[in-house]
């Protein structure tokens, strides 16, 4: 809940200073005696606080007024993106036994409609004869996104590090873009996703994806504010076996939070690949073969559909 | 001409007030609009979620519903601009008929893809953030421009015959009366007039004919520009256009027949109209083969990995019975019925135009619906539910509802305007007879 905690925090400290900012446009000497329109009583409970030029002053609780929340990435900058960088994935897929930990951490902090997934962990066989394997996909971030060139609105979008995102306050929720994908890796909120109260209050955000809005798009977002402040998407932090490896083309690195790889050095060794190479999307997440694995395939689900049926 | 004869004719073409039949049938689609109204408001409150449709099929029979209204729209640039421009005179008394077809076809289509939105209250961000890139944009352009040349089209024909309409001012109540003449005071049948609107129609003419293929083409485009099996064809764009043509032309020839039998028109749409009718349906009926031939018969000689399942869910599978039917009620049986000079009398050419409709709007849904269940890669980690489609009482109610709506607009303007053009009637006659 690391994020969440964060984003708590920042509100809080912008609440304050935007309250203490408040006070000093009001027309009084003292901007911290109290205003007799808004009869508020000192509760007599003070908190320290920042001030603007850097010292510390003793506010009386009471006097704080609370702000619009406002996203800590304004939307104009969410929308261009990290500058000088440009954000791959690796999977591994010797490596995944189909725990599905990458997706509960994803459903989770991105407080995702129940049933529905932004990652799917695929159990794939490509021919009658070939071996089974376990194919965890994410949005594949592409540099020529079909999603992007269809959307009439400008709601998803290409931005300078790679990464693919969608505006949900500006969604029209035609689902063009869910035609357009062949990865099939965008989810629409068919209903009022169910977002815990205090966090669909929240203004939504790009860079989080949240707080999901009904009659709207959403997908995978490569976690672009976990970026921001130098740390791993979710699913990356939440596999136990390392199977995502993320980082930055241009370092040349990518890592899986206890690995660290030199992206060229890996690809080539292990020959990574691309899904549907042969679409022209230009994917930015990279697979790499599932050979020399640390587990055998097994299919529970399979059985347990099997149950069912 | 004798004025007796232009009496006769004019009083024949004069709007009827609506019978005991008129009338049932419009509280019928009123209950039927209602329905669908209701259904909307469940819709709206609850979101998208009182469909089937779901992260698979994330598009159903609004969207199935959509390309059916804008192929039947096709029509009045058929008659009243092909047909017009190629001397065709004898299509004069159907040229309104197809384009109040066209006007209430393409306003359906219009408010069914309003439907079809996730956030119908963000309709306005098409126009503060939309992108030319998109061809949905595209769509938005053509279907506004097209609706607007069909509205003229509509109406500068009109004029002459508000004209007369205001001479019988007996005839109408007084409401009706302010109408016509809030539309068509102005029009005082001078030379210059008269040339000035065969002018503007003649240009409407040609324009409507370019700016018709763009709607359907365009809407082909919305699944020909994807990579899913069944859509990524170069066929697309003909494929519908002559689908389109082929529906629109049944449309005109089911109100042809309910006008003429409900309306005693027999004098003005003659069998030898339904004749010709019938003869433009079978050809529109073979082209429209040809080209399912193109789309089906091309990729099932290949059966690349990523159609096959598609192609035989449509063959043999799941949408077997459908496509099948679809396939023999909106060309096969059409066919058989008009080649015969027999099937082209009235009450069979109706029953043919009628295969065409129906048959069609299940075309429209095989065109849509089997392909988004045919995901590249499997469907899998959602909820049993998302993999089928079969459409809820919603997603029929509306879906019912538009189509009452619009033949609801067919019949009120037949209610209030002479769906057959009076003015131009005569006058053809008075040609004829000078001949």
């Amino acid at each position: 809940m690391e994020t969440t905690d964060n984003s708590r925090r920042a509100f809080i400290a912008t609440s304050l200073l935007a309250g203490l900012a408040l006070a000093g446009c009001s027309t009084k000497k003292n901007p911290f005696e109290p205003d007799t329109l808004d009869e508020v009583k000192p509760s007599g409970e003070m908190v320290k606080l920042l001030s603007v030029d850097g010292k510390v002053i003793e506010v009386d609780k009471a006097f704080l007024k609370p702000v619009p929340d406002l996203p800590a990435i304004p939307n104009d900058v969410a929308r261009k993106g990290i500058a000088g960088k440009k954000f791959v994935m690796v999977i591994d897929l010797s490596r995944c036994k189909s725990l599905k930990k990458c997706q509960a951490a994803c459903n989770h902090m991105h407080h995702i409609h129940p049933g529905q997934n932004w990652i799917k962990v695929y159990p794939m066989q490509d021919a009658e004869h070939t071996a089974p394997y376990w194919e965890p996909t994410t949005c594949m971030h592409c540099d020529e996104p079909p999603c992007v060139k269809v959307c009439p609105v400008d709601a998803t979008f290409k931005r300078q590090d790679g990464i693919v995102l969608i505006d949900s306050d500006r969604c029209i929720g035609c689902r063009f873009c869910m035609a357009a994908c062949p990865y099939s890796s965008r989810v629409f909120n068919w209903e009022d996703p169910g977002v815990p109260e205090d966090i669909a209050k929240q203004s939504y955000s790009c860079e989080t994806s949240v707080p999901q809005k009904k009659g709207t798009v959403g997908k995978c977002d490569f976690c672009p504010d976990m970026a921001r402040k130098g740390e791993l998407p979710h699913c990356v932090s939440a596999c136990p076996n390392g199977v995502f490896a993320f980082g930055d083309m241009l370092e040349d690195t990518v890592t899986n939070g206890s690995e660290t790889f030199r992206f060229s050095d890996l690809i080539r060794d292990k020959a990574g690949y691309r899904l549907m190479e042969d679409l022209g999307t230009k994917p930015s997440v990279y697979y790499l073969p599932p050979v020399n694995r640390n587990f055998p395939f097994e299919n529970h689900e399979e059985k347990e559909e099997g149950k069912h049926s | 001409m004798k004025d007796s004869a232009i009496q006769k004719i004019t009083e024949d073409l004069l709007p009827q007030k609506f019978g005991k039949q008129g009338k049932i049938w419009v509280a019928f689609l009123l209950v039927l609009c209602l329905v669908g109204f209701i259904a909307y408001c469940r819709q709206l409150s609850k979101g998208l979620v009182v469909t089937a449709m779901r992260d698979y099929v994330s598009w159903g029979i609004y969207i199935s519903n959509f390309v059916f209204f804008v192929a039947i729209s096709l029509v009045g640039s058929l008659i009243t601009a092909v047909l017009r421009l190629t001397n065709a005179e004898w299509s004069t008394p159907l040229t309104r008929i197809a384009e109040i077809i066209a006007v209430s076809a393409i306003t359906f289509a219009s408010l069914i893809i309003i439907v079809d939105m996730g956030r119908p209250d963000r309709f306005y961000n098409l126009f503060i953030h939309g992108r030319l890139q998109s061809p949905i944009i595209w769509d938005v352009i053509v279907i506004t421009t097209y609706f607007f040349i069909s509205l003229l089209l509509l109406y500068f024909p009109l004029l002459p015959d508000l004209q007369i309409l205001l001479r019988y001012k007996d005839k109408t109540s007084k409401g009706l009366y302010k109408m016509y003449s809030l539309l068509g005071s102005f029009w005082k049948n001078t030379p210059e007039q008269v040339k000035i609107n065969s002018r503007a129609v003649n240009i409407l003419s040609i324009t409507i004919i370019p700016v018709a293929f763009s709607i359907h083409t365009v809407t082909s485009w919305l699944f020909a520009t994807t990579y899913r099996p069944g859509w990524d064809s170069t066929n697309f764009g003909a494929y519908f256009i002559s689908g389109a043509f082929l529906v629109g032309a049944g449309a005109v020839i089911v109100a042809m027949y309910v006008f003429r039998t409900h309306y005693d028109l027999e004098k003005y749409i003659t069998d030898s109209h339904f004749d010709k009718m019938g003869k433009i349906l079978v050809l529109l009926a073979l082209l429209y083969l040809y080209f399912n031939v193109n789309e089906f018969l091309v990729p099932a000689f290949k059966m690349k990995k990523s159609e096959e399942d598609h192609l035989m869910g449509l063959f043999t599978g799941e949408f077997a019975a459908v496509f099948w039917f679809a396939i023999c009620t909106a060309m096969i049986i059409p066919i058989l019925i008009l080649v015969n000079k027999k099937g082209r009398r009235p009450l069979p050419a109706f029953i043919a135009g009628l295969l065409v409709v129906v048959g069609s709007w299940f075309k429209r849904y095989l065109i849509v619906t089997p392909t988004l269940l045919h995901p590249f890669l499997p469907m899998h980690d959602v909820p049993e539910s998302y993999k089928h489609y079969f459409p809820s009482w919603e997603e029929w109610a509306i879906a019912i509802g538009s189509l009452a709506g619009a033949m609801l607009i067919v019949t009120i303007f037949a209610r209030i305007f002479p769906i057959i053009p009076i003015h131009e009637t005569i006058t053809e006659t008075e040609q004829h007879e000078k001949e």
